[in-house]
């Protein structure tokens, strides 16, 4: 008795809904730019600057209290809000305070970090501060630069090894997938608001990191199944492919899914964000092997024969004739 | 056929041994800790009693290395500090100004009276002449005290560039030498910073160079970056200076070559002094806390000879005159010179208490910080939220890896154990070369631990997946073992070498816990590629010489 994700046999068609999945995907990315820029990200103090400080009391939070506790001392834009996590013992309420870079100043200042723990105690001398992090506008800045270039640097290396293991088109259909996962996390990350630090760009890279290892398997049984069927229109190949890898695909997803789901809910509050963003990729990043790199891979055409040198004008090369087939 | 050679089985075998006893001290950790401690004591303080006794808690025989936990899973202080390089620069410039007075007072025919520009541009020297004519020969006298760069980047540079406009010589440090002053600056700041963090016995800190001109010190245990920061936050450049005049006039402009200093303790007190220190911290041997004859703090300090001697002359050329003890640009204390202090010591009184003494003495003793940083970033990480993440995360871990282990054997029976066990060893490999490489594990890490769980079984799915459709083609159950490893081969590698590329990119360019993660999964991909390829093959191949199934199910 197996356990099987997937009949041993499958045929689906993963072509039949493509404009379908195309135009959601498509949509999708839209509108997570769209969010991106009105509603836009919570950045978290990595990289707007600022001072956030959790507390832990035995008392219930009392936000309001807080607040008010906070607004006399004038430090500008303040947020407070109140954490909850399963595994918090029943005395153990947490609540994250987080205050803007305070002008003019590139160190932060111990003074009013002292000054807004003595306001907070007067309001509940039960609490304690279990961090405090400060971080001055001028990192904030290079920080936003640094994760811009990472993001950029994996994509370029993955574009390069793909193009020099495969075919360019396979490359450029990778990043494509890449770059559509890439945007509906920052996409379900304006539209939840939750917060965006260094450690969702390590989540980002690691969504990089799973979907090119996820497409790279699909796109290896391809190259395979091209050299052993020449004539096959290039649709079917890529579809009898897909659906070889299928069930390894869904495999490694799903125990991948089980570890992190395990993570998210008995993680703790810290990483929660951090696994949610990986937890997101996988499945959008499992999502867009299948359907949207394939797909690129199909509309740009490939090289079929590869006994010749590749004698085609353009990039296309001799493969071009079998892109677009019955489109 | 299935073959592997017996040398291939002995070196995996002793790998995963390797790893397993390399691992082994994690399990243990606090007692293993406890054993580290004891026996650095040991060699650093001397043997007693209570410290063999915990030196025995874990037989020497073993392996002690610990894999090293990060900030945010025990607790501590970060701090990311900025150094003004350019401080060095104003203080090497008023150097030269003796110098270049005394080259050119040396041809005062030619160049007439000589004045030092008081408002030029910070890191700069602006001399005017009172005879333009004169500033050829005024700027070959003032070419000639340059002098070579010391670095191998600046070799045949010199380490001032003048210039002359109208009757004024322009002296600044060329580009050269700046760089090569910002990196001694760097380096020295770090030396210092180090000494003044261990001398109060903080443990294992991390103190790096980061980028030109940056410090990152990590201090694990330490209250709050609050405290690490009176620690290293403050420059102790002590300086004795004559003083010209007292007032209590904030305004008051002190004449060329003087400066206005606030006092300490009275910040309606000002002094003006002269410019030039007569000694500085950086001839100071020794500073101890002591008591004054009154039974107050005060720290007493030691000159070194030369230091002494210069001390010596000018309170005996002095005496009755006061001079000014300055700390960090403000006068800790003037008194009058009773009489001449020829023996090199000597004793700050001032408003001290006991503590504040102690540091004083502390930052004295480690030398000034050759130039002011300021602090872009800190964070402190109570120890209590370290142990709540390290225990939510040891759960999650748990289930996360008995939920993969069921899943896999319900997916592959057989085989799906033999891949658990390949697991089990993984994860054992994964914390040996942690424990190894010294490597820091974080939250991140913990996260990234559990994701190799999950991912580290893919490289076999591929394998096992193709040995199902290998069997297809009838081909018989050794055949498709063999052919579904050779097959799968390709995907593994490209999948994991792209994996971890982004990976090597996340290492290099992110920081702490990121850092953390970035090590872990690179890691995870290497031992979790070598368990698949290797280890389960290698089981694998062991059952079937023992077994020789006509048929197998995967």
């Amino acid at each position: 008795m197996r356990l099987r994700l997937v009949p041993a046999e499958t045929n689906y068609d993963f072509f039949k809904l493509r404009y379908v999945t195309m135009g959601a995907s498509v949509v999708a990315m839209i509108v997570s730019i769209v969010l991106w820029l009105t509603v836009g990200l919570n950045f978290g103090i990595d990289f707007r600057g600022g001072t956030t400080i959790r507390s832990e009391a035995v008392q219930p939070v009392d936000v309001a209290a807080y607040r008010q506790a906070v607004d006399a001392l004038q430090l500008g834009d303040v947020a407070i809000s109140q954490v909850f996590d399963p595994t918090f013992a029943d005395d153990q309420n947490v609540s994250m305070i987080r205050i803007q870079a305070q002008d003019g100043q590139e160190s932060v200042t111990g003074t009013v970090i002292a000054e807004m723990e003595a306001a907070l105690k007067a309001v509940d001398p039960s609490l304690k501060f279990t961090s405090v992090e400060s971080v001055g506008p001028k990192v904030s800045g290079e920080l936003i630069r640094t994760a811009v270039i990472a993001v950029a640097a994996a994509m370029a290396a993955i574009l390069f090894y793909i193009w020099l293991r495969f075919e360019w088109q396979f490359s450029v259909g990778a990043v494509v997938a890449l770059f559509h996962d890439v945007i509906l996390t920052i996409g379900i990350f304006s539209l939840l608001q939750i917060r965006f630090d260094l450690a969702t760009i390590a989540a980002i890279l690691t969504i990089v990191g799973y979907s090119i290892n996820d497409t790279v398997v699909i796109f290896d049984r391809l190259r395979e199944n091209l050299r052993k069927f020449k004539t096959t229109p290039l649709q079917e190949v890529m579809n009898m492919s897909v659906n070889e890898t299928l069930s390894r695909t869904l495999m490694t997803s799903g125990t991948t899914l089980l570890a992190l789901i395990a993570l998210l809910f008995l993680g703790g509050d810290v990483i929660r964000g951090f696994v949610f963003a990986i937890t997101w990729g996988v499945i959008v990043g499992t999502y867009s092997s299948v359907y949207v790199a394939k797909n690129v891979v199909l509309f740009l055409g490939v090289k079929r024969d590869w006994s010749k040198p590749d004698g085609g004008s353009g990039g296309g090369g001799a493969g071009t004739q079998f892109a677009n087939i019955d489109a | 056929m299935l073959q592997i050679a017996a040398w291939k089985r002995f070196t995996i075998w002793a790998v995963c041994l390797m790893g397993l006893l390399l691992a082994f001290p994690n399990g243990f950790y606090s007692r293993v800790e406890m054993h580290n401690d004891a026996v650095a004591e040991i060699e650093a303080l001397g043997s007693t009693p209570e410290r063999e006794e915990a030196a025995a808690l874990w037989p020497s025989f073993l392996p002690s290395s610990l894999v090293n936990l990060g900030l945010d899973l025990r607790g501590g202080a970060h701090l990311l500090a900025e150094v003004q390089v350019a401080d060095v620069y104003v203080e090497r410039m008023d150097g030269y100004w003796l110098g270049v007075r005394d080259a050119l007072v040396a041809i005062r025919d030619d160049v007439g009276f000589v004045e030092r520009v008081e408002d030029a541009p910070e890191g700069e020297l602006h001399v005017r002449i009172s005879q333009a004519e004169g500033l050829p020969a005024a700027l070959t006298a003032v070419r000639a005290l340059a002098q070579p760069v010391a670095s191998l980047t600046g070799v045949g540079a010199t380490d001032i560039s003048v210039s002359g406009r109208g009757n004024t010589i322009i002296v600044s440090l060329s580009p050269e030498e700046k760089a090569a002053t910002d990196n001694r600056t760097i380096q020295q700041s770090l030396e210092i910073i180090r000494r003044r963090v261990d001398e109060v016995g903080t443990r294992e800190p991390t103190i790096q160079r980061q980028g030109s001109d940056r410090i990152l010190i990590q201090v694990p245990g330490i209250g709050s970056a609050e405290e690490l920061k009176a620690l290293i936050g403050t420059t102790a450049r002590l300086t004795f200076h004559p003083v010209i005049q007292q007032t209590s006039n904030a305004e008051a402009v002190p004449g060329p070559g003087e400066i206005l200093v606030q006092d300490l303790d009275d910040s309606s007190l000002y002094y003006i002094l002269e410019r030039t220190a007569v000694v500085t911290g950086d001839d100071l041997v020794d500073a101890q806390p002591g008591f004054d004859q009154n039974g107050l703090p005060s720290v007493t300090f030691r000159f070194n000879p030369s230091g002494a001697r210069v001390f010596g002359r000018y309170t005996t050329e002095n005496t009755g005159a006061p001079f000014a003890i300055v700390l960090d640009n403000q006068v800790i204390t003037a008194p009058r010179i009773n009489e001449p202090i020829t023996g090199g010591s000597g004793q700050i009184t001032g408003n001290f208490t006991v503590d504040s003494s102690t540091q004083l003495a502390v930052l004295l003793r480690a030398g000034a910080l050759p130039a002011e940083m300021t602090f872009l970033e800190e964070r402190t990480i109570g120890p209590d939220l370290g142990e709540d993440s390290i225990r939510a995360g040891r759960i999650a871990a748990l289930i996360a890896f008995a939920a993969v282990l069921v899943f896999m054997a319900l997916s592959y029976g057989l085989f799906g154990i033999f891949a658990n066990l390949a697991l089990l060893l993984n994860v054992a490999l994964l914390f040996g070369l942690l424990s190894l490489l010294g490597a820091t594990l974080t939250l991140p890490g913990i996260a990234g631990i559990v994701l190799t769980i999950g991912m580290a079984v893919d490289a076999n799915v591929l394998v096992f997946e193709r040995i199902r459709e290998e069997l297809k083609t009838a081909k018989g159950p050794s055949r498709a073992i063999e052919l579904g490893y050779e097959k799968a081969l390709s995907a593994i590698i490209d999948a994991n070498i792209t994996t971890f590329m982004t990976a090597m990119i996340l290492f290099a360019l992110g920081s702490g816990p990121v850092k953390g993660f970035a090590v872990t999964l690179m890691i995870g991909i290497v031992t979790s590629v070598f368990t698949a390829i290797f280890v389960t093959r290698l089981i694998v191949v062991m059952w079937f010489e023992r077994k020789r199934p006509r048929t197998i199910e995967v």
